[in-house]
């Protein structure tokens, strides 16, 4: 697709017919029936290669193995942690996924480690049939302090972070600001000017759909 | 409104508000108007209005309802009191549970649903005015809300009443007409494929009527297809 300077993304819909089937192949948000490929979403058609893809511009987080997300720990139980990962099914911590050292759980309290309210950036272990569980053996997993929660549309964290990261970069720097991004749509900042990144973070999250927003979120943090 | 006898519903081919048998009425459509909502529309077809909002894919409780390998659609219809002339008694009504029933039925053929096991897609649909016609109204309006929301779908769903008066075959009927009328026929429909999703009849229609009936329905289905289309790309321009 040839970038334009301004406007508005291509837009399909659902039931719209985007190709044949022996010039295109389906990609993501697309199902096809008796040789076309038609869109399953309201969504952003993208074509790169032979495939064509639509990326719904709403929704809710389906969580994927592998995947890594910011959830916050709602309740603690006798052998690990319930926690919200902001998407339609809760998610499950288990002690053993969770810390290293032997724990006696009759004589220790698990809140020691995550309490109620606390907030973790965590890896996907497993998901199957809407039973998810949660992992924090990744490198990067760990408990998130301070800092402020916001939430985007799922579906929009790869807008947001840009090619090789270079959107959330650009935040980084021109806001000094620490940010995680959990796949689910939940963003920690953390540093000096928070307002100014929650406002470039909302404004990437309300005008995903069109051309030069890498522009217009440079100017808007510029002033 | 009551039945009124020996009412002449068309004049000279004309309806009492002007329409050719074959004319739908101003059609209006509008998308993402409550944000606390995964997804809303807002329909308008003449006076009757129909306002949809699409709440989830959301965990379902009680336990009990959930389906291990997808999801379940609830749908509720309601008539608020102000909605006709006469005020109606707040609260579900049998007639209000009957046509939640056919709007959800009307939906589910055209979801994938297995995406999202154990979980509820809630579809609460209101007529703020009603003027004939609500059922259909409603089902696209939900239609509508339901691709907002972002809920993977195999096509969008139009919807169309078509009936007879005075022994001529009409399309989109308004309140008087709906109350005075030879046969009422509401149809929901795939586009794409032409799949009827919806097809109920009140009162009576020859055969070549009804096959008539429904090839006009199915024209006319072509222009509020483009009417939703139109108001789906509306939602994201900047």
């Amino acid at each position: 697709m040839k970038e334009k300077e301004t406007g508005v993304r291509e837009i399909a819909y659902p039931g719209q017919v985007l190709g044949d089937k022996k010039e295109f192949l389906p990609g993501v948000g697309t199902y096809e029936e008796d040789g076309k490929i038609i869109s399953k979403f309201l969504g952003i058609l993208t074509k790169s290669g032979n495939y064509v893809s639509v990326v719904p511009l709403s929704g809710v987080y389906i969580p994927k193995p592998g995947e890594h997300v910011i959830g916050i720990v709602t309740a603690v139980e006798k052998v690990g942690w319930v926690v919200d990962i902001n998407s339609p099914w809760e998610s499950f911590l288990s002690l053993s996924e969770a810390v290293d050292e032997f724990i006696d759980v009759k004589r220790v309290m698990l809140n020691r480690y995550y309490d109620e309210g606390d907030i973790i950036y965590a890896q996907i272990a497993s998901a199957k049939r809407g039973d998810v569980q949660l992992s924090m053996r990744g490198p990067s997993c760990k408990k998130l302090k301070d800092g402020v929660l916001v939430k985007i549309t799922p579906t929009k964290v790869p807008r947001l972070i840009g090619k090789e990261g270079s959107m959330i970069n650009l935040i980084k720097e021109k806001t000094g600001t620490m940010i995680r991004v959990g796949q689910n749509g939940v963003v920690w900042i953390s540093g000096e000017k928070v307002d100014k990144a929650i406002v470039a973070i909302k404004k990437i999250d309300e005008k995903s759909h069109i051309y030069g927003l890498t522009e217009e979120i440079t100017k808007l943090l510029s002033d | 409104m009551a039945k009124i006898k020996g009412i002449e519903l068309i004049k000279d081919g004309k309806r009492l508000d002007g329409r050719k048998p074959f004319e739908t009425r101003e059609v209006e459509m509008k998308v993402g108007i409550i944000p606390n909502a995964n997804g809303s529309a807002m329909v308008r077809f003449g006076k009757t209005t129909a306002i949809a909002a699409v709440y989830g894919p959301r965990l379902l409780l009680p336990k009990h309802l959930q389906e291990m390998d997808k999801a379940i659609i609830q749908c509720r219809y309601n008539m608020a009191p102000f909605s006709t002339d006469e005020r109606i008694k707040p609260g579900t009504s049998r007639r209000e549970l009957e046509i939640s029933k056919v709007v959800r039925l009307a939906l589910e053929p055209v979801l994938f649903l297995e995406n999202y096991p154990k979980t509820t897609i809630d579809v609460y649909v209101e007529i703020i005015q009603a003027d004939g016609s609500t059922r259909v109204t409603s089902v696209n309006a939900a239609s509508l809300a339901l691709a907002d929301a972002g809920i993977p779908m195999k096509d969008l769903v139009v919807a169309l009443s078509g009936g007879k008066i005075n022994g001529q075959l009409i399309l989109d009927l308004n309140g008087i007409e709906d109350n005075n009328s030879e046969a009422d026929v509401p149809m929901a429909f795939m586009p794409n494929k032409k799949h009827i999703t919806l097809l109920q009849m009140d009162g009576e229609l020859k055969h070549e009527e009804i096959s008539k009936l429904i090839n006009e329905m199915f024209k006319a289905g072509e222009i509020i297809y483009k009417k939703q289309i139109e108001a789906l790309k509306n939602r994201y321009s900047e």
